[in-house]
């Protein structure tokens, strides 16, 4: 009976002595993964998230800013459940973040469904792209389709043939080969889905040998695309059959694979030697603050927060205006990581891509360097689904 | 006070508490602690039908989260069509957990120990592949309910207190179904058979039989726990199907008590507590969650229950 | 689809089935002899990847890497044994299953904590970093034609320390009649936690191994200990032959369901519903494969002596 009563009480307490929020307090929730191997990206973007508050002063248009952190442990219930908490309980303005496309599929409709502002920044799902679109829902990365076709676009261009594709057997594998397939129309030698989580791809490189394709184009995010890589060049394929790849050599898997990475290409919307003011600073300050290099997540972040500060700028302050903050945030007016850029019709950005080639730096280190552009501002396959117009 | 008279008072106060949280959430204008208490009973209900197999039958099924998803899909599926009528859904949901209970039972039920350990845990393994490859219903993405389960007149899910009752509700029938179910002849033999079942069979019981029935009544009770849970959540993946799911369950139900029906119910309480508290606190909250279950297991095998209720667990 | 690559896939799932059995070994020695289940075994070879790579980094040798991880991961193998798994010999299955999964959380968290979360770099040294034509036009990664050398090199030691050897007949001894053995004056706590240790040595050299090929993260253990535990419930708990033989079984017919089950398939339904339901059912290839196993033979193919 104790127990139970404690329990309960306990879980109640801090709602009665909670202190009524100073009217002046942004609250922003801000979901992300910090447990677990994902973790390195959620920790990332956390980071990213403090330093934008201490470009900003810890103040977000004049008021005071409160950053719950919430760990969805990759889970989608999990996820809505942090949600909740964050809308019921804590009562926050924003929620923002998110990784992974099936935690916020189940997050940004919560969200916005409570009448309150979901800012992503990462995961972006064709859903909340097309017929999901909302005016409370704007990301400040990417649509997952359109790097893949990034990829497409420049292969496409290069007049390659005969590719091998690989990805992982779960819905983003299958939406990076098909947005891939967008823009790249010559032969598919074949289309290899692989167990999700697989370690070993001795077997499959095999097959791709024995197929002898023109070019490879992979997907393998996280531990796989290190593998993969690993593997690929202890076969002996780094030299003779050149690899294209999206998501899978990044400032995180970089430092280990380093050499088996050399001269892999990848389409980014952004990288970390990107020439723009804000990125220059965004980066410099990261290496001297955290002691490594930044990656997109946290980018992204850091973009999400300014892109909160800048509407709240613009309606002076007044967060029951979410009409003008809306209207605010339209204007993407704020000092991006990437450079100026707009929204389209269901706030997703409308932004360049490059094309990115692992190359090693005079200090030994390895980086990801910008080519070329491969797409000027390029709009997502899913807007005109959307029912919004503005 | 006697042991039998702890453990009433123990049960009615924990009823009562449970019983009011919406109106306390009311008054204190935290709607968030109704979703909280109402998640908790959700896999509650999951943990009390692992119990019955587990703590009464000696059955360490790895693959019981797999009937959580079943139970899920049944109401995403049909939601996913049109069809949201709750009577449905949750018939569905039932049915299609016993089925693959049963199933899966005929097969695993012939090995014993790890090996059945190992084949349950396979068991939902290949569910959860095969969740991740039906691309109409989201793949590994899983998909958003269409709408909640519609049932007749005032039960109406969207309305969280009413669901919040009718899984209290669902809660209650369960355990007392379940304290009648373990003392009945039916019972005793699975009881039996846990303590040793070459002398049941000497008796003359075929224990298979039972055993098979327990697990199927066990999976199809986790199913209904499913549909439920598909409606709180809004949103349902291969993700609950996964081993490391079941393995939270056997947690909750070793937690709050392993065989003792009720103990559960606190287990999955504090765990899920434990886990919302200790994740705010630091990222690196397995650290301390994983020596807790260590010394859960190796010194508190009552679990809380007994430690509340006293020392008798049957 | 040519006999060459037949055969190189062929190779392929006989090296998988090698490092496999690396893993089996100590898992199937530990489960026989002490009848303790260590799912935290997978932590062990993640501890083995993450020593090898550190040790190889301080020596700027791969191979003293190796051999400084094999007696570091020994000693923290039978630390953990000392402290947290000596009470859980007399309890049954379950509680060492729930207690040395509380083990993974702490020791995935450990390492997170010392080493971060990300993955860490490990390389091929470059000696065995090429291949070699094992057959005209399929050239073979000289490095995995070392991980089979190794594993056949440790299944030969294992069979005959465990055969041949004083220490090899106490443990078979203590294995059948614990009470009896420490009767006749034999430190059993002692053999025990020597076998632990060489379990854990085993793990330790799994991962050592792999690191160079595999990605070294927290976590990693995970991965691979489903496949592991697969693999000695076919072949038999207890039974090193038994791990052998489900080592080699589980690395083939993973490999060549992968890499041939979506063609084969072609060949009967359309290629595009093969296309879906190949990489499908090559996933849920090896648990079907342990359910009918199972089905057949409930203690799998060669289990060891009965123990009551």
């Amino acid at each position: 009976m104790r127990t139970k009563a404690l329990a309960a009480l306990l879980g109640l307490l801090p709602a009665l002595i909670a202190l009524p929020a100073a009217a002046d307090t942004v609250k922003i929730g801000f979901i992300t993964t910090l447990s677990g191997p994902q973790g390195a990206i959620g920790e990332h973007m956390k980071n990213s998230v403090e330093l934008a508050l201490d470009h900003l002063g810890r103040k977000l248009g004049g008021h005071d800013v409160e950053v719950i952190y919430g760990d969805d442990q990759v889970k989608p219930d999990v996820g809505k459940q942090l949600a909740d908490e964050m809308l019921k309980k804590h009562k926050v303005h924003f929620v923002s973040g998110v990784i992974w496309s099936n935690v916020m599929l189940a997050v940004a409709p919560t969200v916005t469904g409570a009448g309150t502002f979901m800012i992503g920044t990462n995961a972006g799902p064709h859903e909340l792209a097309g017929k999901m679109c909302h005016e409370m829902f704007f990301t400040t990365s990417w649509q997952n389709d359109q790097t893949p076709e990034a990829m497409g676009k420049y292969m496409q261009d290069q007049n390659l043939t005969d590719v091998y594709a690989m990805a992982p057997n779960y819905a983003a594998g299958k939406d990076m080969i098909s947005g891939f397939k967008r823009y790249f129309k010559n032969k598919v030698v074949a289309e290899v889905y692989t167990q999700l989580g697989q370690q070993d791809y001795q077997a499959e490189i095999s097959q791709l040998r024995a197929a002898n394709p023109k070019a490879v184009f992979v997907f393998y995010p996280g531990g796989m695309g290190i593998q993969f890589l690993k593997q690929y060049a202890q076969a002996g394929l780094r030299g003779q059959i050149p690899l294209y790849s999206v998501y899978t050599v990044d400032e995180i898997s970089l430092p280990a694979v380093k050499e088996a990475a050399l001269g892999q290409f990848e389409t980014r919307y952004w990288s970390p030697d990107l020439k723009n003011a804000a990125n220059e600073k965004y980066v410099a300050a990261y290496k001297k603050k955290y002691g490594k290099m930044p990656v997109f997540y946290g980018a992204q972040s850091y973009d999400g927060i300014m892109l909160i500060d800048s509407a709240i700028r613009a309606v002076k302050g007044d967060l029951t205006n979410k009409k003008g903050m809306i209207a605010a945030m339209r204007r993407a007016d704020y000092k991006s990581t990437r450079g100026p850029y707009s929204y389209n019709s269901n706030h997703f950005p409308i932004e360049n891509f490059y094309l990115l080639k692992a190359v090693q730096m005079p200090d030994g280190e390895f980086a990801m360097q910008i080519q070329k552009t491969v797409f000027e501002s390029h709009k997502d396959a899913y807007a005109a689904e959307c029912p919004m117009k503005w | 006070m006697t042991a039998d008279r702890r453990r009433a008072v123990t049960l009615a106060a924990g009823g009562v508490l449970l019983a009011l949280v919406p109106p306390i959430a009311a008054l204190t204008d935290q709607p968030f602690y109704l979703d909280l208490f109402r998640r908790m009973m959700i896999f509650a209900i999951a943990a009390v039908s692992l119990d019955l197999i587990l703590g009464y039958g000696g059955m360490v099924s790895f693959g019981h989260a797999a009937y959580l998803g079943i139970g899920a899909y049944a109401v995403g599926i049909p939601a996913y069509h049109g069809i949201t009528n709750g009577f449905l859904q949750l018939g569905l949901a039932v049915a299609a957990s016993a089925l693959v209970a049963l199933v899966i039972g005929a097969i695993s039920l012939r090995t014993s120990g790890v090996y059945f350990i190992m084949i349950t845990l396979a068991f939902a393994q290949m569910l959860y592949y095969l969740g991740i490859s039906l691309e109409t219903y989201g793949g590994d993405n899983g998909m958003r309910l269409a709408a909640r389960s519609r049932f007749v007149g005032p039960v109406d899910l969207a309305q969280p207190t009413t669901f919040y009752y009718l899984v209290l509700a669902i809660l209650v029938l369960l355990l007392v179904a379940g304290r009648r179910l373990v003392a009945s002849r039916f019972g005793m033999v699975i009881r039996a058979a846990k303590a040793n079942e070459p002398r049941a069979r000497a008796i003359g019981f075929s224990t298979a039989r039972y055993k098979l029935t327990a697990f199927v009544i066990a999976g199809a009770t986790a199913g209904l726990a499913g549909a439920l849970l598909a409606n709180q959540t809004e949103y349902l993946t291969p993700d609950f199907m996964h081993w490391t799911r079941s393995g939270e369950i056997m947690f909750m139900v070793i937690l709050g008590g392993m065989g003792s029906l009720f103990g559960p119910v606190l287990g999955a309480v504090a765990l899920l507590l434990l886990e919302d508290v200790l994740s705010a606190l630091t990222a690196h909250w397995q650290i301390i969650l994983g020596p807790i279950l260590i010394l859960v297991v190796l010194f508190a095998k009552r679990g809380l229950f007994g430690l509340l209720a006293g020392a008798r667990v049957d | 689809m040519s006999w060459a690559l037949v055969l190189e896939q062929t190779l392929n799932g006989l090296q998988f089935g090698v490092m496999l059995f690396l893993m089996a070994a100590g898992l199937t020695l530990v489960f026989g002899i002490m009848n303790l289940v260590n799912l935290a075994h997978g932590s062990l070879y993640m501890v083995g990847a993450y020593l090898a790579a550190a040790f190889a980094h301080w020596s700027g040798s791969f191979v003293l890497g190796v051999a400084l991880a094999l007696p570091a991961t020994l000693l923290v193998g039978i630390a953990v044994e000392v402290t947290a798994l000596r009470t859980l010999y007399e309890r049954d299955h379950l509680d060492q299953v729930l207690a040395t999964f509380g083990l993974i959380l702490f020791f995935n968290e450990l390492i997170s904590i010392i080493w971060g979360r990300a993955a860490i770099y490990t390389s091929v040294p470059t000696i065995l970093g090429g291949h070699f034509r094992i057959l005209p036009g399929v050239p073979y990664p000289t490095y995995r034609a070392g991980i089979i050398v190794v594993g056949v090199l440790v299944s030969v030691l294992l069979w005959g320390l465990v055969t041949r050897t004083r220490l090899g007949m106490r443990i078979r001894a203590g294995a059948s009649n614990r009470t009896m053995v420490s009767a006749l004056g034999v430190n059993v706590r002692l053999l025990y936690t020597l076998v632990f240790g060489l379990g854990a040595a085993l793990a330790g050299l799994a991962g050592a191994m792999a690191g160079p090929i595999y990605a070294v993260q927290p976590g990693m253990g995970e991965a691979i200990l489903i496949q592991v535990f697969v693999v000695i419930v076919i072949g038999g708990i207890g039974s090193i032959r038994g791990a052998m033989v489900g080592a080699i079984v589980v690395g083939m017919a993973d490999t060549l369901g992968r890499a041939f089950l979506k063609p084969m398939l072609a060949t009967v339904i359309s290629p595009p519903a093969a296309d879906k339901a190949g990489p499908a059912l090559a996933s849920m290839l090896i648990y079907l494969l342990m359910a009918a196993v199972l089905f057949f033979r409930p203690e799998g193919l060669f289990p060891a002596r009965s123990r009551s």
